[in-house]
């Protein structure tokens, strides 16, 4: 583990408060729920102050320029920031109301329910089907036929069975950039997490596979509830339900995806969206 | 966000695009006013070189809103505009064809006009129809006025405006009926003369149409079939 260090303290007077949309949304049931929540990159502040909370089963876009903190956010929720060297986060971030910083919260646990997929496709050097037993194996499962069952889902899943049900046992870097992505995902969703948090997970594909993406994640949020990071705005337009605009390290406005692209109620949102000078 | 502001794209092709389509709707929206200008005038004063100006000129109108509508398509696949962008190209899409709408119920006035001339002429010399025309072109130039300014006040009074004109044509009506029922050779005259006054009416309800596209263009908001009231409540929010 590295030096993070992790203050819980809920902090009241730090940045400029922003105002954003509607907090929570009263239709939804609450997934993950963040509060006050403040990044340091040593003494460089990444974020403001965000306060939002993530419906269940629903797909929630960020969307911002680059550096504004979107994937330093999605990171926070599967706590990959403790990676990062001199990460310090204050506030909290709740998992169906687990604070996810608290003391004794098994990362490896975390990262089992909050599963994540990467903008550059990172398949296991190993078969297809290894590729999607990964995390069962790991996780001490050895009924073959349980394994087969999972493998065989998770892939169906993630839209790619029928591409590869004859070649199961091939290597897995034979795949197509697109197929690769979905494999990633089928092996995210064959440990059955809560949430999937995506970090433009197509703006390595070309637009056809871009497109299997997307309607895979359309399918996706039956089951799970999914956060996805994207350069692409109308990319989160089509996929998302909820639409949060982060800018300069503050969320700016979170609303549902409907209001954010047709009325703003923020005209920092509305420069951004539109592709105007900020 | 209360004003529209076609400019500041970080595409500067995008600005000249946008800009363009609210060019062209305005140059629409001035030549319909002047073919129900015309139309009323051609009426009044049964002049038929007018009267037939007016019909030939209606092929413009329906040329401009053509030519608008492929620019919007154009825009819409090319650009994928959102937010007041979206509310821009969705507005004009809408706003043109009840401008097509007004250019046919003024040509419609023409033809009738025609017809009319070659009767004789009444001794007001149509002068309610005048009046009652006057009035639509007063809030057909308003329109205009409010979608070329963005102008969500102006818009909410040409809405308020056309209760007015309602009932100014409620008037004609009545008395059109009076003189029929007065004199039964004035029959054919008079069903003319109501069919345009209903022409004139129409326009004002294509006027008023607008004028809640321009608030949606501003406000984000649909005040379609809703009362007065409530536009103005959503005005003032």
């Amino acid at each position: 583990m590295s030096n993070t260090t992790l203050t819980n303290s809920a902090i009241t007077d730090s940045a400029d408060t922003v105002a954003e949309g509607p907090d929570s949304f009263p239709n939804e049931k609450e997934c993950l729920k963040v509060d006050n929540l403040n990044l340091f990159y040593d003494q460089k502040q990444a974020l403001f102050d965000v306060n939002l909370s993530i419906p269940e089963k629903r797909v929630s876009a960020f969307i911002g320029p680059s550096g504004c903190g979107k994937s330093t956010l999605l990171r926070c929720f599967n706590r990959m920031n403790d990676l990062v060297d001199n990460c310090r986060i204050e506030g909290s971030i709740q998992l169906h109301n687990e604070d996810i910083f608290a003391k004794g919260v098994n990362v490896a646990d975390l990262r089992q329910k909050i599963g994540m997929v990467f903008q550059k496709p990172n398949p296991f050097p190993k078969s297809i089907y290894e590729n999607v037993a990964y995390g069962l194996r790991l996780k001490g499962e050895s009924n073959r036929r349980h394994i087969d069952e999972v493998v065989e889902r998770s892939l169906k899943g993630a839209a790619l069975w029928d591409e590869v049900k004859d070649r199961l046992h091939d290597s897995a870097l034979g795949l197509s950039g697109g197929q690769q992505q979905r494999l990633v995902i089928a092996r995210a969703i064959a440990i059955e997490p809560e949430v999937l948090l995506l970090d433009e997970p197509a703006s390595a594909l070309d637009p056809i596979s871009t497109l299997k993406i997307e309607e895979l994640i359309h399918e996706l949020k039956e089951n799970y509830t999914i956060v996805i990071v994207t350069h692409n705005m109308q990319q989160a337009a089509r996929v998302s339900d909820y639409t949060a605009f982060l800018y300069m390290g503050q969320l700016i406005e979170f609303d549902d995806t409907n209001n954010i692209f047709t009325n703003p109620s923020k005209k920092q949102t509305e420069d951004y969206i539109t592709g105007r000078y900020g | 966000m209360d004003k529209i502001n076609t400019g500041q794209h970080i595409s500067h092709q995008f600005n000249i695009e946008l800009e363009e389509i609210r060019n062209r709707v305005l140059e629409m929206g001035g030549l319909v006013e002047q073919q129900i200008n015309n139309a009323i005038k051609s009426l009044v004063d049964g002049d038929t070189d007018l009267g037939q100006t007016v019909i030939q000129r209606d092929v413009k109108v329906n040329a401009a809103e053509v030519r608008l509508d492929e620019e919007c398509c154009q825009i819409l696949a090319r650009r994928q505009p959102t937010a007041s962008d979206l509310r821009l190209v969705v507005a004009v899409i809408k706003t043109i064809t009840d401008l097509e709408r007004i250019g046919d119920q003024a040509e419609r006035i023409a033809r009738m006009g025609l017809r009319l001339s070659e009767q004789e002429r009444p001794k007001n010399g149509y002068h309610e129809l005048q009046n009652l025309g006057e009035h639509v072109a007063r809030m057909m130039h308003d329109t205009l006025d409010a979608f070329a300014r963005t102008d969500t006040d102006s818009a909410l009074r040409v809405a308020k405006e056309d209760l007015a004109l309602d009932q100014e044509y409620d008037g004609v009506m009545r008395q059109s009926l009076t003189f029929m029922m007065e004199d039964p050779r004035m029959i054919t005259r008079m069903l003319d003369v109501m069919w345009i006054a209903r022409a004139i009416e129409r326009i004002g309800d294509h006027a008023k149409n607008i004028c809640e596209y321009i608030i949606y263009l501003v406000k984000g908001t649909n005040v379609r079939h809703t009362s007065l009231e409530d536009m103005e409540q959503e005005l003032q929010e």
